[in-house]
């Protein structure tokens, strides 16, 4: 598993990238009530938003961590937002995305690198 | 969450916050608990279902005592003061010369004096406004500094409370006693702020932490943070000062129109005499060309404090906007108040939110958004 400064975690999985939040994530923004996903087949550029949560508290935006393609979503998570408090890291996935060159995730964060980032 | 750690305030039951796993964040210039463990969404539900410990402590608590104190304040807000029974509370404004509202508060009648609540961003200008008026004509105004305030709030609330002190099973609601708690004097009334059954307790500075401690340690009691205060009095259609009410906004605009006694009111036995008196007795009488309603949303989008609301899907004109709005949890969906005119404020009227670029149906809804459970 891989990791952003953004407190996403990429895990790639059949040659696609699974996009989630961290569990450190999900705790600092406290219950989340509202998801809103891209659609499906969108082609989304490194830092672009495209993923809206809404806790108690406010309203956050996702960004792509990678340029790509989004080729699934997870809509569990749409019609009960609380698992992403419950599961962040595994069931909770928010979408999956193409790229073209997988190698791109080397430069991410590895689990001790994140660890330390948000210690 | 902007102030300063060092420059905010704390209550005597900082410590006890802490302990419990509080997430701290700066409120009208305090240290105050936002949420603890059990977060928000919880915490809400539990204080529905059973009940909920808030310390209250930063607003102001405040006595005024002086001939005639009551007829003198009413001078002030646009309620009767004189008729306030002994060992009774209402709710109460204090309005400026233009209508609008400068707090919301609480007043009751404890006998030899008037015992206030008022909201901890306002205290100051509200002591000073008072001063101002009231000690002319002989009348103290004194802030207490020695006393906390916690509210119990929720259908468990008279049983837990009534462990520590029987006595709270004959009090109704809105009304006051003093009633000793632990051999401390405590000053009881039965209200709060989230449309539950509960009670609003001030207790001295020293006695302040034995009792929440006790009460938290019943097993039906749960600390709550601001979060979930917020979206309790939400649901219940109240209103948070500074977010639903300001200086610019009147209490007939504003919903209230029921705090304005009938004593007070056109052809009452002490109509007007308040601030904005003439603004708002010809706004009662002639309505407003804004007024404050409940909103839902369709979907499941929450629209927050300044959402602008529009008459149309598409184009159109705008139609008042979001005071105040979030997730309720007791109503499992999104909950906002806002202003909309006059022409669109009946239940049931559709109008669109506009929310990141987009715009979303969203209906004026009764308020309140739960059904209040006081013990009348």
């Amino acid at each position: 598993m891989k990791f952003t400064e953004e407190h996403e975690w990429l895990e790639v999985e059949d040659d696609l990238v699974v996009v989630g939040i961290t569990a450190h994530a999900a705790e600092q923004l406290g219950d989340i009530v509202f998801v809103e996903l891209p659609d499906e087949g969108r082609e989304v550029t490194k830092d672009e938003e495209v993923v809206v949560i809404e806790s108690v508290k406010a309203a956050s935006d996702i960004l792509a961590p990678l340029d790509g393609e989004i080729v699934e979503v997870n809509e569990s998570i749409v019609a009960d937002p609380g698992k992403v408090n419950e599961d962040p890291e595994g069931d909770a996935w928010f979408f999956k995305m193409k790229i073209e060159d997988l190698s791109v995730l080397d430069e991410l964060m590895d689990e001790k690198a994140y660890k330390a980032f948000i210690s | 969450m902007a102030d300063e750690p060092t420059e905010l305030k704390t209550t005597v039951l900082n410590d006890l916050h802490h302990a419990h796993g509080a997430k701290m964040v700066g409120f009208a210039g305090y240290e105050m608990p936002v949420q603890y463990k059990l977060g928000v969404l919880k915490e809400h539900l539990h204080t529905r279902a059973a009940a909920g410990l808030f310390d209250v402590s930063h607003m102001g608590q405040v006595i005024l005592r002086g001939p005639d104190v009551a007829k003198a304040l009413e001078a002030l807000v646009p309620v009767d003061v004189v008729g306030l029974a002994e060992g009774r509370q209402r709710y109460a404004l204090f309005t400026n010369d233009a209508g609008g509202i400068e707090d919301d508060l609480m007043i009751a009648n404890r006998g030899d004096h008037l015992f206030l609540v008022v909201n901890a961003a306002c205290k100051h200008a509200d002591v000073a406004r008072m001063r101002a008026a009231l000690e002319p004509q002989g009348i103290t105004v004194k802030m207490l500094e020695n006393r906390a305030l916690v509210a119990l709030q929720g259908p468990a609330a008279e049983d837990v409370l009534a462990e520590h002190c029987p006595d709270v099973r004959e009090m109704k609601f809105m009304d006051v006693a003093t009633l000793p708690i632990a051999g401390a004097e405590c000053w009881i009334s039965r209200s709060g702020y989230t449309g539950e059954d509960g009670f609003e307790i001030s207790v001295p500075n020293a006695a302040a932490m034995d009792l929440a401690k006790s009460l938290l340690g019943d097993a039906r009691v749960e600390a709550i943070g601001l979060g979930a205060r917020d979206s309790l009095r939400l649901e219940a259609g109240l209103c948070l000062y500074g977010q639903d009410l300001d200086v610019d906004t009147t209490p007939v605009e504003a919903g209230l129109s029921w705090a304005i006694s009938k004593a007070r009111r056109t052809g009452g036995a002490r109509a007007g005499g308040f601030p904005g008196d003439k603004i708002i007795l010809k706004q009662m009488a002639d309505g407003t060309t804004q007024r404050r309603v409940g909103l839902r949303p369709d979907g499941r989008a929450p629209l927050r404090a300044g959402v602008v609301l529009f008459d149309a899907e598409e184009g159109g004109s705008e139609a008042g906007k979001v005071t105040s709005g979030g997730f309720g949890p007791s109503v499992e969906g999104p909950v906002s108040m806002g202003y909309v005119p006059q022409a669109q404020a009946g239940e049931g009227t559709t109008l669109w939110a506009e929310l990141r670029g987009k715009r979303v149906p969203v209906r004026v809804a009764k308020l309140p958004f739960v059904p209040a459970g006081f013990k009348r």
